[in-house]
């Protein structure tokens, strides 16, 4: 069992999703994992890679075909190091969702998406409808061909390891695609998938301005702020906002939903935080059967009234 | 030039699954079913293309049972043009279904393929960027918004940090996300026209595409249940449990 990893980056980070890979990786491979980070003069990237506790070897294909996750450009590289291992993960988001389908067939290999566990280096548990059934699945393929759902694997350490950095050959740009711009949302706050606490609006909100109501307690949570499909459809906020089936799928310490009624399909992308509050004025509200903490009553009373609780027992 | 959507049958979105008993998979009979939500966005996209004038035929595709003919129906009410049904009742699982859309899109020749980028009830998100790769096209996933102009499609994408705009060459393939556009309503004339709108039939085998699974699904099982429900009677009482018995802030 050998691993391949392909690292989430921008060129100039390490994404943490990496970290949860690696760790689904060390289930099933031990100690032979490598990483694979394609991107253009993404040093920085490459040593934290290496620093990754447990990584054999890290890879590095710097090209300017790779700058920008193209999965044109990327696929066939992925394709021409397969042969060297017997499994190739990348995190369950939007990029390796985009990239690893295309590995898979340019292989000739069904992939297996979104992995819960490893059952064995053959077999893997995998949320279907929307986490409300698991499905296990054996696959018969000689390469397996994963993405991984980041919160049902704890990170590996960040630091700790020395892995030997080789530079593999570029298999440059296919010609198909050209990246043409990107709109990011700026955050001084720490990402959805990575956060420790969540706090999140929905319908109940009524409008985008009042989101710096739930702003304000999560600053003093430190805490990333999300939404329901609800609040993004109803245009309160962006979609990179949203928890859910088709959003992201977060498991942080802590999650409050605020004004959330409890859809199956924002269940389906929280209900393993490992804590989760519900303050809704409906009391019926289907969250509050899953919520550890429920709190019946007016968002716009509580919510201040929670934001100077906790500045009060700073 | 041609469009061709693919449309997947599903269990629908409202309706509440239940994993059968022997955990062979989950209940489907006396279950109502629809088309997967995120391919009629696609179907709808094809017909907006095909109203500005860049898209003349509406070809819309399912594969799988012979009730795949009632999606298909679905989508030539929306209002593609025709169908196309590739009838089994094997289990087909993604790389499979590539390889079949590949084999209905070299009789077919469009020059753009939309689907949804994911299907609501195997989750995998994989068919579309498995049928570029096979075909040897460019793939735009997650699309929420498609500008076509001088044989290539920009095409805005729903990333996880944001938006990403790319530029791809046709013929391609496009995955739709939710906020693409919102789906039109069937009109009751034109579920009576659809009616009489051309669906053509072919198997697996008639395509030469062998479609055994990769993976065998050994167990289909409920998740763990949840234990919650406990409420508290103000912010004081919530800030308190959290700091002394959750011990999470």
């Amino acid at each position: 069992m050998v691993a391949l990893v392909v690292a989430e980056h921008d060129n100039s980070a390490l994404k943490p999703a990496t970290l949860n890979a690696v760790a689904a990786a060390k289930e099933i491979a031990g100690a032979d994992i490598d990483v694979l980070v394609a991107g253009k003069d993404c040093r920085a990237v490459t040593e934290a890679a290496g620093k990754i506790a447990g990584v054999r070897r890290v890879l590095l294909a710097d090209d300017g075909a790779y700058e920008h996750g193209l999965a044109e450009n990327i696929a066939p590289l992925v394709v021409k190091l397969a042969e060297n291992y017997s499994h190739l993960l990348a995190p369950a988001t939007t990029s390796g969702k985009n990239l690893m389908p295309r590995v898979a067939a340019l292989l000739d290999m069904m992939q297996i998406s979104d992995i819960s566990a490893v059952v064995s280096p053959d077999t893997f548990v995998r949320p279907i409808y929307a986490g409300n059934a698991l499905q296990t699945v054996q696959s018969q393929d000689p390469i397996k061909v994963i993405t991984v759902r980041g919160t049902a694997f704890p990170p590996v350490e960040s630091t700790g390891g020395s892995a030997a950095i080789e530079l593999v050959p570029p298999t440059g740009a296919a010609g198909l695609s050209e990246f043409l711009r990107a709109e990011l949302s700026k955050s001084e706050r720490p990402e959805l998938t990575s956060a420790r606490v969540i706090i999140s609006g929905g319908r109940g909100m009524q409008s985008g301005d009042n989101f710096h109501l739930l702003e304000k307690v999560a600053d003093k949570l430190g805490a990333a702020v999300g939404a329901s499909r609800a609040a993004v459809d109803a245009g309160f906020v962006p979609n990179d906002y949203q928890v859910g089936q088709t959003g992201k799928i977060v498991a942080p310490e802590l999650y409050i939903a605020v004004g959330i009624s409890g859809a199956i399909q924002h269940l389906a992308g929280m209900k393993d935080s490992k804590v989760i509050v519900a303050i809704n004025k409906d009391e019926e509200a289907p969250i509050f059967q899953i919520a550890d903490y429920g709190l019946v009553g007016d968002l716009f009373k509580i919510l201040p009234e929670l934001a100077d609780e906790l500045e009060r027992r700073q | 030039m041609k469009a061709l959507v693919a449309v997947k049958r599903v269990i629908d979105y409202n309706v509440k699954i239940r994993v059968k008993a022997d955990k062979t998979g989950v209940e489907t009979a006396n279950v109502k079913m629809s088309m997967n939500p995120f391919d009629e966005i696609a179907v709808e996209e094809a017909l907006r293309l095909r109203e500005a004038g860049i898209v003349t035929e509406v070809i819309a595709v399912s594969l799988g049972v012979a009730q795949c003919q009632e999606t298909i129906r679905t989508a030539l009410a929306m209002g593609a043009d025709r169908g196309v049904l590739v009838q089994t009742d094997a289990e087909l699982q993604p790389l499979a279904v590539a390889k079949l859309l590949k084999a209905v899109i070299q009789q077919e020749n469009p020059e753009i393929v939309i689907i949804g980028k994911q299907a609501i009830d195997d989750d995998c998100n994989q068919t579309g960027q498995m049928l570029s790769a096979l075909l040897g096209w460019p793939q735009a996933t997650f699309a929420s918004k498609i500008k076509i102009s001088d044989g290539h499609a920009e095409v805005t994408r729903e990333v996880d940090g944001g938006l990403e705009t790319v530029s791809i060459k046709l013929p391609a393939v496009v995955t739709t996300d939710l906020r693409l556009n919102e789906p039109r309503y069937a009109s009751l004339p034109n579920i009576m026209k659809a009616k009489k709108k051309p669906i053509t039939t072919t198997t697996p085998e008639g395509l030469g595409v062998d479609v055994t699974p990769r993976l065998t699904v050994l167990k289909v099982e409920e998740p763990p249940k949840r234990q919650g429900g406990h409420k508290v009677g103000s912010v004081a009482e919530l800030v308190d449990k959290l700091k002394t018995e959750a011990r999470v802030i």
